[in-house]
């Protein structure tokens, strides 16, 4: 398994190192380094590199490449998959200052992913349904592939054991599912009820995919119009957002981003609301919509400047949007009702629902 | 670190310890620097009384390591406190230890004493902590005491300590692999162990010390697999591909006989002939054998216990699960991975990139899995490259006749790209598509032509490149582009383009005979600026000319030949030079010359542009090995399915051990278990299920008394469902009416436990039954329309029932229960599994048998007749009709249904379901079918055959088969008409879910003592159910009472001595569960029901239908 692991960080230095095993020179990672020279964009170095002697595995996340030493067969998944729990734990760990360092007692407790004796004065118990929306739309606004993604993240405090069951109004949307290990699959197979002993604190419940014979309604729609013109080194942009089926609730957060071609020099632009930036050295656009007024639509117009003496560049830029809708689950799940057993005291409950864009791009 | 010992720590301690400090900086940390003063402050710091002080250097020390900095120096000064009695403190001494003991090896030693007193401490915690230590120090002197404490750790209470005993084990393997021998057993010991806490962690160390000791696995298989859900998830991986590796080793092929069946479909373009070869070899392997493949119970149970894991949110348990079924499921059952490993694409992009390169392998054998996520496949701008490339890969080979359009509209807004080689790479799959289906060659061609005149070069060399492979299938037509690609010579400068380019003009010389020439003269010209591979592409355009236009090149070819002669490269001189000997005819040069146009204008093959994934997977999917394309080391080869299945008994676990094990866990506190179960303290989940020890004993003393052994994963499989069980039975009322809905569902999926005492003789009626409904068959067609058949029928059955009585018994004695079957419990575990019954066979005459069914019965030595009346034909009682569709609903169109209780012909799992549709519109309707069935899981519709008209005030009457898997859910789907769909659904009665089987008196009082044994503790409440009730007046005599009952479910009447009782059997439909009623009447008029079944639900719901018919 997993014979040492090195951490590197942006400027490319070994800043922290652990071993399992015996010590693996750090001169391993000079194979990562030559990998990650031919790469060019640290989200293509390859997750994994065989050397000489050993094999790399590594993650990428918050800019630090996570670089495990393994030197005989393992499944890749397994040590990816063990990369991002440990880079998730560092996070809940330094997010919080509680630094409570105890022996593993979870390992021992009835239920493993819960300690034991846990109290509260408050009990409350809060859910949020997030749902994302992954959607490709073509040039002329019509949906390539559209799909929801959900998941319901829990924030639990609750004291001693409780033994929760939340139901569904419509548990036939959910097509495909993954659970939390706390969630009965039995049951859930059965009765389409999640029926769990919660962690304490917060955890992911479940991931759902919305199935794909549920047409599924695209909020907002992008006009545009992106020209770049053989004979002169000027082209035009436009581009409106407009809602489109939001279920008459209000699209916030709204995000533009595009990444122009590499001949365009710079942008003029005038936005009808929010702020925008077009950086000139990684040619990214980015507008900051804010809220979109279905009276006054928010447009971005001006002119694209392009360098001068190359041809036009052959593609158009597309366009990636970020949207959040409040109180509202896409797809229409709603939760029916959630239960406690095993413990005398009532605690307080909440529901929260919430869209977001997912991976949403607009060709054009 | 290592690179820089001596020097390596700089600030050294306190100073440095807020601040980043990265990589080596000899500068700051000479030789010369203060480093020992420094760790003179941590050394008095670990010298000091305080806690505090100790805890705080110790912090200062380990933060050093982690940074990579020697800390070697300070270790006298540590070690010391390992006796320290600060458990902070402590843990973090361990830490140093295990990362300078091997270094400091004497020095080591002298922490050995507290460890060995701390694998002896009262607290399991402090015992396993000892032993990681101990086990992690890297000192070879110690490792017969190593050995030691992993022998001890491995029988302690705890199996936590346990856990870490199996941790333990590789590490010392790979300090000394003599220890082997000694490893093993205690290897061995613990695979035995019932905890899911131990099985994960032996199983790794299995797999790293022994991997070739399959053996060891035999008695354990079972186990593992029934304890695979409750085992954390790392371990659930190790033991899935461990499992994979041991079915390869144990199993036949699922897809042996499946090779007659389907054809070319899936191999269109890329079955490989080996492949080929090899299922036909398989293929003429069975013929010969002449025995029709059964999975074995093992097999299945291995692939059941799996499937639920692809719900994991573990990345790498979902890709274990989908190798396994990749490797070992039948085709058919294959499909079900697809939509797991789609769901993982959603996660971190390195997870998508392992998934994607397992998809893509798959994809090429089983494209059909993944074609319906197609667009779960398309490329998104901001997908890294290599994501963008592999997804690419699999859109590829997706591709078929039937969605390239789609494809090839996709890969056109790909080409725009910004990101030129994922346009170089669509390009490369543009080509591959091309190839692969004919029909779309041209406008490939076409689209690729057009993309030569894109300004980015990189997209038009990679075009040309592609399009010399594809003009290179079909030259003749495509001179046109041929002259397009010569005039490119003069723009474009990629070498591989150019060489490409040479290649095809000299190859095609004849078709552009202008042209040629003149390419050649310009190329000479430019010979000396040119690349390599272009000059010697121009060598070769001149040596073709030259044999096929001498008149126009002769000059130009020697030209070119001239100055290849004096070319810096020696290949390009050896090229000139035997060309020049080989086409240019002097004296000396032979026999040769005459050949040399046959050597250079050969006709020569098209390239095959295929996946690079295409084969890997003969290596274990998911592997590193299959992911690198080469083998890893420590990699275990997946191997061949055996051609004879090795002894299945070896996997039988004997019950004596099974009773020795769990008396030992007799003190085990009885807790209630909310869960799956998971480890508590001292207890494993199974072992806690088994801790009433009576009813283990009672139970092999039941199951032996009829003549066969339970097998171990049996009872574990029965007893978790009766801890889930109890521990529900706590719970409120509302939750009590769920729950055994749920049990039910469990049940019919596992089927396992839901068949009681003898599995021989279950296996009879099972076969019986089969029978039985074959003969019914065409009677069942025949009658349907008609309601008044009952008569006939019950008449029928009555007179048959009385035969079977004897007749039963008289096959019991013939065919001694184990004379099929080779050993007994494998059978029980598996008979008839919901989730994949047998193939429908649809008999359509009675004299015909299957031949498959003749060789099962084959050695039962039995007559036909003996057979026929084991399930017995529809009983009377009045045919109750439901409204399907009211005609207001239906707009004219009603439709009822009824159930008709015959057999569903075809498939015995089935529930047949007698639909009456009138039309009462003033309008022919068309088209009458069932659409969408949307049934729930497990759930199975047979749609009747479409009714293609309808005249007005017509009725007509169909039967569909509908398996609701032992539940009263209602099955949901459309009813279509040429305009109209109506959503219907159809509910069962609880009655309706079984059908009547014969037993004798006997029969169902063994039956139902197996049910309610007293020793199964808490089964006995869950398995009978009981009321008492008043009969009213009419419903006294015997007929009438028959009759209710008889209308209220589709049971069989048992034969009964006395004369105030009434009972009546039956099995459900989908599992093949009992159902036993008995209704025995007291003094006036109440009378008690009882209801014998595992199936809960059923039951309660049973008792509730009977009583209400009894007091209409």
């Amino acid at each position: 398994m997993i014979h040492s692991l090195f951490l590197i960080n942006a400027s490319g230095d070994i800043f922290l190192e652990k071993h399992w095993k015996s010590v693996v020179s750090r001169s391993v990672c000079d194979y990562f380094f030559e990998a990650q020279e031919r790469a060019s964009e640290a989200e293509n170095v390859p997750p994994v590199i065989p050397t000489p002697h050993h094999y790399l595995l590594s993650v990428y996340r918050h800019k630090i490449f996570f670089v495990a030493v393994i030197q005989s067969e393992v499944p890749p998944l397994f040590v990816i998959e063990f990369l991002h729990r440990v880079v998730d734990t560092f996070q809940d760990y330094f997010g919080s200052t509680n630094v409570g360092d105890q022996l593993p007692t979870g390992q021992l407790s009835v239920v493993p992913w819960r300690r034991t004796g846990v109290k509260y004065t408050n009990n409350e118990a809060y859910f949020d349904v997030i749902e994302e929306i992954d959607a490709i739309i073509d040039k002329s606004g019509s949906t390539i592939t559209a799909e929801i993604q959900g998941v319901i993240d829990a924030c639990v405090k609750l004291t001693g054991m409780p033994d929760l069951t939340l139901s569904f109004m419509n548990p036939r949307l959910l097509d495909d599912v993954s659970f939390h290990p706390c969630v009965r699959f039995k049951r859930w197979e059965s009765e389409r009820i999640l029926s769990f002993i919660p962690p304490d604190g917060n955890f992911r419940l479940l991931s759902y995919h919305v199935s794909a014979q549920n047409l599924v309604a695209i909020p907002v729609y992008i006009k545009h119009n992106i020209s770049f013109r053989d004979s002169s080194s000027l082209g035009r942009f436009e581009i409106t957002v407009g809602p489109k089926q939001t279920m008459g609730k209000t699209v916030e957060g709204v995000m533009v981003t595009s990444q122009m071609p590499k001949g365009v020099l710079n942008m003029t632009l005038t936005p009808s609301q929010g702020t925008h930036i077009f950086d000139p050295v990684t040619k990214l656009l980015s507008w900051d919509v804010g809220k979109i007024n279905p009276q006054k639509l928010p447009s971005l117009k001006g002119s694209v400047s392009l360098q001068a003496g190359t041809s036009k560049p052959d593609e158009n830029p597309t366009i990636n949007l970020q949207f959040k809708i409040q109180q509202l689950a896409i797809s229409g799940l709603k939760v029916n009702r959630l239960d406690m057993y095993g413990e005398k005291y009532k605690p307080f409950k909440g529901i929260k629902y919430m869209t977001k864009a997912g991976k949403f791009q607009v060709r054009t | 670190m290592a690179a820089s010992p001596a020097y390596g720590e700089e600030k050294g301690g306190s100073s440095s310890l807020g601040e980043p400090e990265y990589g080596h900086d000899p500068a700051s940390g000479g030789i010369f620097s203060s480093d020992y003063k420094r760790h003179d402050d941590l050394k008095e710091m670990l010298d000091s009384n305080k806690d505090s002080l100790k805890l705080e250097a110790m912090k200062r020390i380990v933060a050093m390591i982690a940074r990579g900095k020697n800390a070697s120096d300070l270790f006298p000064a540590v070690v010391k406190n390992v006796a320290c009695k600060n458990i902070e403190v402590k843990k973090l001494v361990y830490v140093y230890l295990v990362r300078y003991a091997e270094e400091q090896q004497d020095l080591a030693l002298l922490s050995i004493s507290t460890f060995q007193r701390g694998l002896k401490d009262p607290n399991q915690l402090i015992r396993a902590s000892a032993l990681r230590v101990l086990s992690s120090i890297r000192v070879p002197i110690i490792v017969p005491i190593m050995m030691l404490a992993i022998k001890e750790a491995a029988s302690d209470m705890s199996p936590y300590v346990r856990k870490t005993a199996a941790h333990a084990i590789p590490k010392l393997y790979s300090l000394d692999s003599d220890q082997k021998d000694q490893l093993i057993e205690v290897i061995e010991k613990l695979l035995a162990d019932k905890t899911t806490l131990v099985a994960g962690s032996v199983v790794m160390a299995f797999e790293e010390v022994c991997p070739e000791r399959i053996d060891l696995i035999h008695k354990n298989y079972r186990k593992l697999c029934n304890l695979l859900i409750d085992v954390e998830e790392w371990g659930q991986v190790v033991i899935i591909n461990m499992l994979t590796r041991y079915a390869r080793t144990q199993f036949l092929s699922p897809n042996q006989n499946e090779s007659l069946l389907e054809e070319s479909a899936e191999k269109a373009f890329y079955g490989s002939e080996e492949e080929d070869a090899k299922d036909a070899k398989a293929e003429v392997a069975s013929l010969a054998k002449r025995k029709p493949y059964v999975m074995d119970p093992d097999h299945r149970l291995l692939l059941r216990n799996t499937k639920p894991l692809l719900q994991s949110r573990n990345a790498a348990v979902v890709m274990a699960v989908a190798q396994l079924y990749f490797h070992l499921a039948p085709k058919a059952e294959v499909g079900v991975i697809a939509k797991a490993l789609v769901r993982l694409l959603r996660s971190h992009s390195e997870v998508q990139y392992v998934v994607l390169q397992n998809v893509a392998t798959m994809s090429i054998k089983r494209r059909g899995m993944f074609e319906p996520y197609l667009k779960s496949f398309y490329i998104r701008s901001t997908d890294p490259t290599q994501i963008k490339i592999l997804k690419l890969e699999v859109l590829t080979n997706l591709a078929n006749e039937t969605n390239i359009s789609t494809i090839l509209r996709e890969f056109q807004t790909y080409i725009r790209s910004m990101d030129k080689d994922f346009v170089a790479a669509t390009i490369q799959a543009i080509g591959r598509c091309a190839t692969n289906i004919g029909k779309v060659r041209d406008t490939c061609l076409n689209g690729l032509v057009q993309l030569l005149s894109n300004r980015d070069e990189l997209v038009v060399a990679e075009s040309v490149v592609v399009i010399k492979k594809l003009l290179q299938m079909q030259p003749a037509q495509h001179s046109e582009i041929i002259k397009h690609m010569a005039k490119l010579t003069d723009n474009i400068q990629v070498p591989m383009a150019r060489a490409s380019i040479l290649w095809l003009i000299g190859e095609y010389c004849e078709h552009v005979p202008k042209i040629a020439p003149d390419v050649l003269r310009k190329m000479a010209k430019s010979f000396t600026n040119e690349e390599d591979i272009v000059k010697l592409q121009v060598i070769n355009l001149a040596a073709k000319l030259y044999l096929t236009n001498s008149k126009q090149s002769k000059l130009l070819t020697q030209y070119v030949l001239n100055l290849a002669k004096y070319d810096q490269n020696y290949d390009i001189r050896d090229r000139a030079r035997f060309i020049r000997q080989l086409i240019v005819p002097t004296e000396k040069s032979g026999a040769l010359n005459k050949y040399a146009k046959k050597l250079f204008l050969a006709q020569k093959p098209a390239p095959i542009l295929e996946s690079s994934f295409k084969d890997r997977d003969h290596f274990q999917l998911g592997s590193l090995s299959h992911l690198l394309n080469t083998k890893a080391v420590g990699y275990q080869e997946l191997p061949d399915w055996p051609d004879e299945a090795p002894d299945p008994s070896v996997r039988n676990v004997e019950v004596p051990e099974w009773t020795k094990c769990t008396s030992r866990e007799k003190r085990k506190e009885k807790v209630e278990k909310p869960f799956y179960s998971d480890s508590e303290g001292e207890s494993g989940p199974t072992e806690s299920a088994d801790s009433e020890p009576e009813s283990v004993s009672e139970e092999s003393g039941s199951s032996s008394s009829s003549g066969s052994s339970s097998s171990s994963s049996d009872e574990e499989e029965e007893e978790e469902e009766e801890e889930e069980g109890s521990g529900e039975l706590s719970e409120d009322k509302e939750e009590e009416e769920k729950r055994p809905k749920r049990k039910e569902k469990e049940g019919s999926r596992k089927a396992a436990p839901g068949s009681a005492g003898s599995p021989s003789e279950e296996e009879e009626e099972e076969e019986g039954a089969k029978k039985a409904k074959k003969k019914k068959a065409p009677q069942g067609r025949k009658g349907h329309a008609e309601t008044s058949s009952e008569e006939a029928s019950a008449s029928e059955s009555s007179s048959s029932g009385s035969n079977s009585g004897s007749e039963a018994e008289a096959k019991r004695r013939k065919a001694p229960p184990s004379s099929r079957t080779g050993p007994k419990e494998i059978s029980l575990l598996d008979l008839d599994d919901c989730d994949h019954p047998p193939p429908p066979q649809p008999v359509p005459s009675s004299s015909i048998v299957s031949t498959s069914l003749v060789t099962d019965l084959e050695g039962l030595t039995l007559t036909d007749t003996s057979l026929a009346p084991a399930l017995l034909s529809p009983t009377f009682g009045a045919v109750r009709t439901y409204e399907l569709l009211h005609r207001m609903a239906g707009e004219g169109l009603s439709v009822e249904y009824c159930f008709s209780r015959r057999p569903f012909p075809g498939d015995p799992h089935m529930v047949a379901v007698q639909i009456q549709i009138s039309n009462n519109t003033d309008a022919e309707v068309k088209s009458l079918r069932v659409s969408e069935p949307k049934p729930l899981s497990g759930m199975r519709i047979q749609e009747f055959p479409e009714i293609e008209r309808l005249a007005p005030g017509d009725t007509a009457s169909v039967v569909m088969g509908i398996d609701f898997c032992d539940s009263t859910q209602a099955a949901n789907f459309q009813l279509c008409t040429h305009t109209r769909h109506f959503y219907v659904s159809i509910q069962p009665p609880v009655g309706e879910l079984m059908a009547p089987v014969f037993m004798s008196e006997n029969e169902f009082k063994k039956e139902q003592e197996h049910l309610t044994r007293p020793g199964e503790g808490k089964l006995t409440g869950m398995s009978e159910i009981t009321e008492k009730l008043t009969l009213p007046e009419k419903c006294r005599s015997d007929h009438a009472i028959v009759q209710q009952v008889t209308s209220a479910a589709n049971v069989g009447r048992v034969p009964c001595g006395a004369d105030n009782e009434y009972r009546f059997a039956a099995k459900t439909v989908t599992s093949g569960s009992l159902v036993l009623i008995t209704l025995e009447r007291r003094e006036g008029t109440t009378a008690q029901l009882t209801v014998n079944s595992e199936k809960m639900v059923i039951g309660t719901m049973l008792v509730k239908d009977i009583v209400q018919a009894l007091a209409q």
